[in-house]
């Protein structure tokens, strides 16, 4: 079985729709992170499908974007962990039903 | 000498300068106080004195100094001083008897708590009338007459604690305003006919004959205006009832009121714009003049015959101040402008000499000013005796030895040579008749008769007063060398001529004939008066023997003519229901207009007050309401559930990718 562009675009939307059940419904502030990398995984999947099944196939064109997102991914996941380890020290817990204090 | 023209303007400045000092000084600094005021006075009578050397170069010397005060539009308004023999002589008349008064002030004062506060008001006093004299433009001469009014108010209404002294402070003041507003008019309409307000400018000033050519024949009445200035400040007829009474005031005042300032300020006003009055003559008679010349006969008269039937040694005095003015305003009316001035000049020196004489009898006498109270007081007070008596000779025009009788000489001359009539030249002789009794008969009561219970307390004055009373005894008699008519100097200095010396001109004829009058007159007093006061020592001589020849007529002549009962019933009997009637009207018919009006703010107040709370309020109430209601809904949305929002963007995106393929 050859490799399709539906295929990939199948595997990414699943990816997202994972990623966004994870940030929607986990209660701990860590695991909704890794929900938000999941979809941004599925956002480069996407990414790379196009391009390898695009009018210009050739390197390094779409390679460049998804390694430019993933290096945000990166910063963005430092950040969130370094949101995280803040809001624990202060609140001493990371379950975000607690962290409600934005209620109006 | 150009310095000491530019320099004129120190002369008054100097005492006002002191005068503010002074008031800045505590009241215990009375030492300061007295010296500041002399030495100020002293400054000014030595600028004087240059400013005279000044005037003596050329006959009929003129200088001087204009300067723009603003300008409004195309046209300026000028001030200046202007340096001649009129102003030069009045300048030494002024400083110099106005420093005896001063140094007679100190020990005349010496009582008083307000000792400081008379002397600023003195200097103050002293410096408006210099001011007055070397004034070369209407408008700066008004304003210092205008603070000569003021002074004056300030020393007459001196003893505030007084209701009588406060009550002439403000008639003094209120009079003289009347004939200050005509005083002003004349000053407008000079000012709108000729467009200029200075005197002397060059050929430009209204005095000069192109100035005069402008006015024309408005000429006249501007000077009519301008003579009511004068008559109220000198106390002529009609406007002459405030003179008596600012006897009231300490006597040094009047003294300074009557002799060297205020009263003289109206004859020299007179002889300064005299062109004014003269303009258009025929033969040296003209409208203006012939009714100065009626007033001052009416004057000096009805003062004189007042001043028979006075008790108050202040008041005959003070009647013999304005029929003496009257005597001047006659001068000037039939053109003796120079004889005129004189008298004014020789009046300033006996009369400040005869009130500070009357100064050091009441002071004598422990504030006594009842003449049938007195009596014998001769050799008790003989300093005060020697120079009222040379004051009084001087008043009664005795000839030869006194300078009061060669002015009056002067004056009947001037009288005589009048085309238009010789009525007042025969009054005048009258008057010097009049004038030369009532001296008598206040020297016989005051000095000779016998003495009374009063007069055994009398002593004699202290010589810082009784040494100024010399000076000017001294300086009225030795005026008189520069008046003869042998030698007119003072007359030719004014008039701009050379005086020559020629003896045969020192026997005039009327010289007799006055001389007739005042032995005449001193004889008759010393005959109708040598009973008076007799009887007893112990009361007051109680009837004068004219009273008891003719009650009636003294009677009227001792209540002033009836004339201030005359303004009473009249003048400010009017003016007091014209007041009533503006309180009514205030009061019923204006208020009634306020009232209206009042009621109709109320009733648009109410409208206003409705439309607020019913329509504006409502409206912004509910449009609040609304936000808040609005504002409860949208905060229970934010339930501050992180996972919720997210859900709220991921359901949000899912309904954008549903519309987006539905339209695509």
């Amino acid at each position: 079985m050859t490799p399709t562009l539906q295929l990939f675009l199948i595997v990414a939307a699943a990816l997202f729709c994972i990623g966004l059940l994870a940030a929607l419904s986990r209660r701990h502030a860590i695991f909704i992170l890794i929900g938000i990398e999941m979809m941004l995984a599925a956002a480069n999947l996407n990414f790379i499908a196009f391009w390898r099944f695009g009018p210009q196939p050739q390197p390094p064109t779409g390679v460049m974007v998804a390694i430019f997102s993933i290096a945000i991914a990166a910063a963005e996941a430092a950040v969130g962990l370094a949101l995280v380890i803040a809001v624990y020290r202060h609140y001493r817990t990371t379950n975000v039903d607690q962290l409600n204090q934005l209620k109006g | 000498m150009a310095w000491s023209v530019n320099n004129v303007w120190l002369i008054p400045a100097l005492p006002l300068a002191v005068s503010f000092v002074i008031l800045s000084l505590a009241n215990s600094r009375r030492k300061s106080a007295a010296a500041l005021a002399v030495i100020g006075q002293i400054a000014a009578l030595t600028l004087s004195i240059f400013a005279f050397v000044t005037t003596l170069q050329t006959p009929g010397y003129r200088a001087f100094h204009n300067f723009t005060w603003f300008t409004f539009g195309d046209s300026a308004l000028g001030l200046g001083w202007v340096l001649d023999p009129l102003a030069a002589a009045m300048l030494i008349m002024i400083a110099l008897v106005g420093l005896c008064i001063f140094v007679f002030s100190i020990g005349y004062m010496a009582g008083d708590k307000d000792f400081t506060r008379f002397f600023a008001y003195l200097s103050f006093f002293s410096a408006a009338m210099l001011g007055v004299v070397i004034a070369n433009s209407l408008l700066l001469l008004f304003v210092c007459w205008e603070l000569v009014g003021l002074a004056s108010y300030l020393l007459i209404g001196f003893w505030i604690h007084k209701p009588s002294a406060a009550a002439a402070a403000k008639k003094a003041f209120i009079t003289t305003r009347i004939g200050d507003m005509g005083f002003f008019l004349g000053m407008i309409w000079l000012y709108g006919n000729s467009g200029t307000l200075l005197f002397y400018d060059d050929g430009r000033g209204c005095l000069e004959s192109a100035g005069l050519v402008m006015l024309g024949s408005s000429a006249t009445f501007i000077a009519l205006l301008i003579f009511c200035g004068a008559v109220g400040k000198s106390g002529q007829f009609p406007l002459h009832v405030w003179l008596p009474d600012a006897m009231e005031g300490p006597t040094p005042v009047s003294a300074l009121i009557h002799a060297a300032t205020m009263v003289a300020a109206g004859v020299f006003l007179v002889a300064r714009v005299y062109p004014l009055f003269a303009f258009g003559d025929e033969d040296g008679v003209t409208p203006s003049l012939t009714v100065v010349v009626s007033i001052g006969v009416i004057t000096a008269l009805m003062a004189s015959l007042i001043a028979l039937a006075q008790f108050d040694i202040k008041r005959i005095l003070a009647y013999s101040t304005v029929s003496q003015l009257g005597l001047m305003m006659v001068s000037l009316g039939v053109g003796g402008v120079a004889a005129g001035i004189m008298h004014l000049i020789a009046h300033g020196f006996f009369k400040a000499l005869l009130f500070l004489g009357a100064g050091s009898v009441i002071h004598g006498v422990h504030d006594e000013q009842d003449i049938r109270k007195m009596g014998g007081l001769r050799f008790l007070m003989p300093v005060t005796f020697l120079t009222y008596a040379v004051g009084m000779m001087n008043l009664s025009g005795v000839p030869f030895f006194f300078s009061g009788g060669w002015t009056k000489e002067e004056i009947l001359h001037a009288t005589m040579r009048w085309h238009a009539s010789h009525l007042p030249h025969y009054l005048m002789l009258a008057g010097v008749v009049l004038t030369t009794l009532y001296m008598t008969r206040q020297m016989i009561f005051i000095f000779f008769n016998n003495r009374r219970a009063v007069s055994d307390l009398a002593h004699e004055s202290p010589r810082v007063m009784t040494l100024p009373l010399i000076a000017l005894a001294i300086c009225s008699i030795v005026l008189g060398a520069v008046l003869t008519p042998a030698w007119p100097w003072l007359h030719s200095y004014l008039t701009g001529e050379t005086a020559r010396f020629d003896a045969t001109l020192f026997i005039q004829p009327v010289l007799f004939v006055s001389l007739v009058l005042v032995g005449a007159g001193i004889a008759l007093g010393a005959w109708i008066y040598r009973n008076a006061g007799m009887e007893d020592r112990h009361r007051p001589a109680e009837t004068d023997p004219l009273e008891h020849a003719q009650p009636a007529l003294f009677r009227f002549l001792e209540h002033k003519m009836w004339l201030d009962e005359l303004y009473e019933r009249t003048v400010l009997a009017s003016s007091r229901a014209a007041a009533r009637f503006s309180d009514w009207m205030d009061r019923h018919v204006w208020d009634g207009f306020v009232r209206a009006f009042g009621g109709l703010g109320q009733l648009f107040g109410i409208f206003t007050t409705n439309l607020d709370e019913r329509g504006i309020n409502a409206g912004v109430d509910e449009t609040t309401s609304g936000a808040r209601g609005l504002g409860r809904v949208m905060s229970g949305w934010h339930s501050g559930q992180i996972q919720t929002y997210l859900g709220a963007v991921a359901v949000g995106m899912l309904a954008l990718l549903i519309i987006y393929a539905w339209l695509a």
